[in-house]
């Protein structure tokens, strides 16, 4: 059995993947592995064929493939060694890993670094429970979106959308491009779970109506979706008798939230936090286990695929850094105060900073002119100002290295409030 | 002409044809559906009775308690997914308890092997994870768990290779009988059988009906479930009932054959062909679910499905023959246990229809062979093995269940193909697991066109008809090397 030794091996070529591989190998990483399950590199990007990828991180906007391309293009010649259609079944706690590929067999392989790209999978009926029959016709929105836009095919003629998230609401974009009709996007929370310029590209400018608290109670069909039943929810998120209502069509969507695919991360044993659903982070996208790293959207779920990048560069780069005796001596835990969804990383070894230190964050409603807050103890250490907030879009905060050092007690709280405080 | 035609490919049907295919007698399986064991047979509990639930003396307790050793060779014989977990009936209150013992006693009149009733200490030390507000529980250790539709098609696919025939998407219009023959008209043809038997489940009192009035009426029970992922498969090892009440054995929790937790069915009136699921149905068998297993994570829900059972107005099983027409035969309100007698209730039919005058002689040549490769049940060095002899095996399709390309090839090339996505699902667990075919089914579609020389477009869902794609886009496939279509 083939049992190679590599500098870092990364699961998953995918954006994250990607990244990850090539700041890996620019960071003094002699041998570089990137595995990928399918027969190509770039993951989801490929079937992402709207534009608005790049204006972070190449200042440029690109269509999923195209920024998929331009990793790709650096890899030849990077020295990095690609491996597609590689499944990886199992990662070990001693960083070795097997896998197979139709070619090269069963593979063993060790690693002195492993950095986690599996990117994520999206939430189903059966995980949100929408009653009726079980005809064809019912998707989620990244399956339609592969079907069309990879295989050429479309799903379905009049379709409902249950769910704002991004790849929905360019998923009702995309079926309409195609001519078919869609009768509205429903939203269970009161608030849209996408990008504000998604709703308007994609829902406004095609007069596509986005029905906030409403849910799906009922798909009805035989072979096919005939109709489904809406209705709007109360503040406790049940149907409300008198909205019920049905509405004709022959295909639903689903785009009710993404999971972080973390099976591999689970069995070899990595903490996982609840509410990422991924790997607890470090600063340097270490997890709980030392030498195995991981980044984008097994760690958390992003909405713009730069951010992807940029984390992915450091999950990278510190896999080729990364010295299995070295042991910093402090550990932070940054929690999760009023209104914050999560943060990554949840956990900070300052040593391990050199300038500052991003944490990303979701807030768990909408706030307007909000001020997050970093406290310790009684102290507020740093303030930072929004005009906007919301739980579907991302954010980030950026903390100097001066600032965490005045952590106490090794716990700091992040917190956010509306308004400005004095 | 046939000696004998069998109207339903479900689990009763498919036992018939495979206990008829060891003689040497020309029989044919008439199954409406575009697959074998697709109504009740693929949307229950799955699970093996042991046999104390039958009133002494009736043909559901003779055959459950004859079934379920029965099925525990034929899954050994034909390769079927089996698991013998034994099975736990909770106590809460004495009330309770009155009702086990009543079940202990059924059960030594049923003949049932290895009956206890275990009090709390003893119960929780077999299942951790149940209510410790358990008082006591009454243990089967013969009751099981099963892949219900891959017994189906075990059965049929042998069958099959000892010259049985099966005529799927083959519905039976008209029956009637002249010259001591039967006359069976199906939506594309007329075939004439010297014995019929009416197998077909929910349908079976107006497929009777055809012939002659039925003596019973089916009134379509449904059951409502949650599928829940592999990562609570591990919570319970034992099949887990509650009492049973009038309206049936209970909500149960159980591990799957795959690794899975099942836990339903409430119990509904339904129309014939009613397979909705419903919000009350649903919360129903939650809450009843917690009060076993008070942990359950309903968050990992991959699936919630019903089934309908053909519940008759008789409490009894209907196995019998006609008086008006002798030959033809019914299988009514074969409810549960019904898969767990089912191969009971077939070789016992055969041996009546032996001493009615079919000629049963055996085949010399018959085998009751059938393997099947299960990449994940394979060791590293067997997987290795596998890979060298056919790469296909070392090409995973559907992730959540790491199912390879080899797996669903070896599927589609077996004696009764599938022609659907969850056919290939039902036979290899491909888009089984938690994304739910997200990620594989547009290509285990694209395996099925290619395989059987169809467009990608006439792969259905499941049933025929149940198309998944409306046509191609403007542009076609814009994959790598493929030119966009005119």
């Amino acid at each position: 059995m083939n049992r190679a030794y590599y500098d870092v091996i990364v699961v998953g070529g995918g954006p994250a993947g990607l990244a990850a591989a090539l700041s890996a190998r620019e960071h003094g990483a002699a041998r570089v592995l990137l595995l990928e399950r399918n027969a190509s590199l770039g993951g989801i990007l490929n079937q992402c064929i709207h534009s608005g990828f790049g204006l972070h991180h190449f200042q440029e906007e690109l269509t999923g493939p195209e920024y998929a391309e331009r990793f790709i293009r650096q890899l030849s010649g990077s020295g990095v060694e690609v491996l597609c259609g590689a499944m990886v079944l199992e990662v070990r706690p001693d960083r070795s890993l097997c896998a197979i590929h139709p070619q090269r067999g069963y593979l063993q392989l060790r690693a002195g670094a492993v950095v986690l790209a599996m990117g994520c999978r999206e939430r189903t009926r059966g995980a949100i429970g929408i009653p009726g029959t079980r005809p064809a016709g019912i998707f989620t929105a990244g399956a339609a979106q592969l079907y069309m836009n990879i295989e050429g095919y479309q799903v379905g003629r009049r379709a409902v959308i249950l769910g704002s998230g991004d790849i929905g609401l360019i998923m009702a974009r995309r079926l309409t491009l195609e001519s078919a009709s869609v009768e509205g996007v429903y939203e269970l929370m009161p608030y849209s779970g996408g990008l504000v310029r998604n709703i308007v590209q994609c829902l406004h400018d095609f007069e596509i109506p986005l029905h906030l608290s409403h849910t799906l109670t009922d798909i009805r069909g035989d072979k096919r979706v005939e109709e489904v039943e809406v209705a709007q929810v109360d503040a406790d998120f049940q149907p409300i008798e008198a909205t019920r209502r049905a509405v004709p069509c022959d295909t639903v969507l689903l785009s009710v939230g993404l999971i972080p695919e973390n099976e591999l991360s689970r069995a070899v044993g990595l903490e996982i936090d609840p509410r990422t659903g991924g790997p607890v982070l470090y600063e340097n996208r270490e997890c709980s286990l030392p030498g195995i790293f991981a980044a984008g959207n097994v760690a958390h779920v992003h909405d713009i695929v730069d951010f992807v990048t940029s984390e992915s560069q450091l999950a990278g780069r510190s896999a080729a850094l990364f010295v299995p005796e070295k042991n910093p001596r402090r550990c932070l835990h940054l929690q999760n105060g009023e209104g914050i969804g999560y943060t990554v990383p949840q956990r900070i070894r300052p040593e391990n900073i050199e300038n500052n230190v991003e944490v990303f964050f979701r807030v768990k409603k909408v706030y307007k002119n909000a001020t997050i807050g970093l406290s310790s103890g009684d102290t507020l250490l740093a303030q930072y100002r929004r005009e906007r907030l919301a739980p579907g879009e991302m954010e980030k905060i950026t903390l100097p290295r001066k600032i965490v050092e005045k952590i106490e007690l090794n716990k700091a709280i992040l917190s956010v409030k509306e308004g400005i405080s004095p | 002409m046939y000696d004998v035609a069998i109207l339903g490919g479900g689990i009763c049907g498919c036992s018939l044809l495979y206990a008829l295919s060891r003689y040497t007698l020309r029989c044919v399986l008439l199954e409406k559906e575009n697959d074998v064991g697709v109504g009740a047979t693929k949307a229950n509990s799955a699970i093996v009775h042991a046999g104390y639930d039958p009133m002494p003396g009736t043909l559901m307790a003779k055959y459950n308690a004859a079934g379920n050793p029965r099925i525990r060779e034929l899954c050994s014989e034909l390769d079927v997914l089996y698991k013998q977990t034994g099975s736990l009936v909770l106590a809460f209150d004495e009330a309770d308890r009155a009702q086990i013992q009543k079940l202990y006693q059924k059960g030594l009149a049923n003949g049932i092997p290895g009956l206890e009733i275990l009090e709390r200490s003893e119960v929780l030390a077999k299942e951790p994870s149940l209510n410790p507000d358990v008082l006591c529980a009454l243990y089967a250790p013969t009751a099981g768990v099963v892949n219900p539709w891959e017994l189906a098609q075990a059965q049929a696919e042998v069958a099959l290779q000892n010259g049985a025939e099966v005529r799927l998407s083959s519905a039976v219009l008209g029956i009637r009988r002249e010259n001591d023959v039967f006359l069976l008209e199906t939506s594309d043809d007329m075939l004439k059988a010297r014995f019929v038997i009416n197998a077909t489940g929910v349908a079976s009192d107006r497929v009777t009906a055809l012939l002659e009035p039925p003596s019973y009426t089916i009134h379509p029970n449904r059951g409502q479930y949650f599928l829940l992922d592999t990562t609570q498969g591990g919570l319970v090892r034992h099949v887990v009932f509650q009492c049973p009440t009038k309206k049936g054995k209970g909500v149960l929790v159980a591990p799957t054959v795959h690794g899975n937790l099942i836990v339903g069915p409430d119990s509904d009136p339904a129309e014939a062909h009613d397979l909705a699921t419903t919000t009350e149905g649903l919360s129903y068998v939650r809450q009843k679910a917690l009060k076993s297993v008070p942990d359950i994570d309903f968050k990992t829900s991959i699936r919630n499905f019903a089934g309908l059972r053909a519940r008759s107005n008789l409490t009894d099983f209907v196995v019998r023959e006609s008086t008006e027409n002798p030959g033809f035969y019914e299988l009514g309100g074969i409810k549960s246990p019904g898969l767990s007698s089912a191969p009971a209730i077939a070789e016992d039919l055969v041996q009546r229809m032996g001493k009615a005058g079919l000629p049963l002689h055996e085949k010399p040549d018959f085998r009751a062979e059938r393997r099947i490769l299960r990449f994940t049940h394979l060791s590293a060095e067997a997987r290795e093995e596998a890979i060298r002899r056919n790469p296909a095996y070392g090409t995973i399709v559907c992730r959540c269940e790491t199912v390879t390309e080899g797996e669903i090839l070896d599927a589609l090339r077996r004696p009764l193909p599938p022609r659907s996505l969850d056919a290939v699902k039902r036979r290899c667990t491909a888009g089984m697991g938690r994304c739910q075919g997200g990620f594989c089914g547009p290509r285990v579609q694209a395996i099925i066109a290619r395989e059987l020389g169809l467009a990608q477009e006439e792969v259905p869902l499941d049933r025929a008809d149940m198309y998944i794609l409306a046509g191609k886009t403007k542009d076609g496939c814009c994959r790598k090397g493929d030119a966009p279509n005119e």
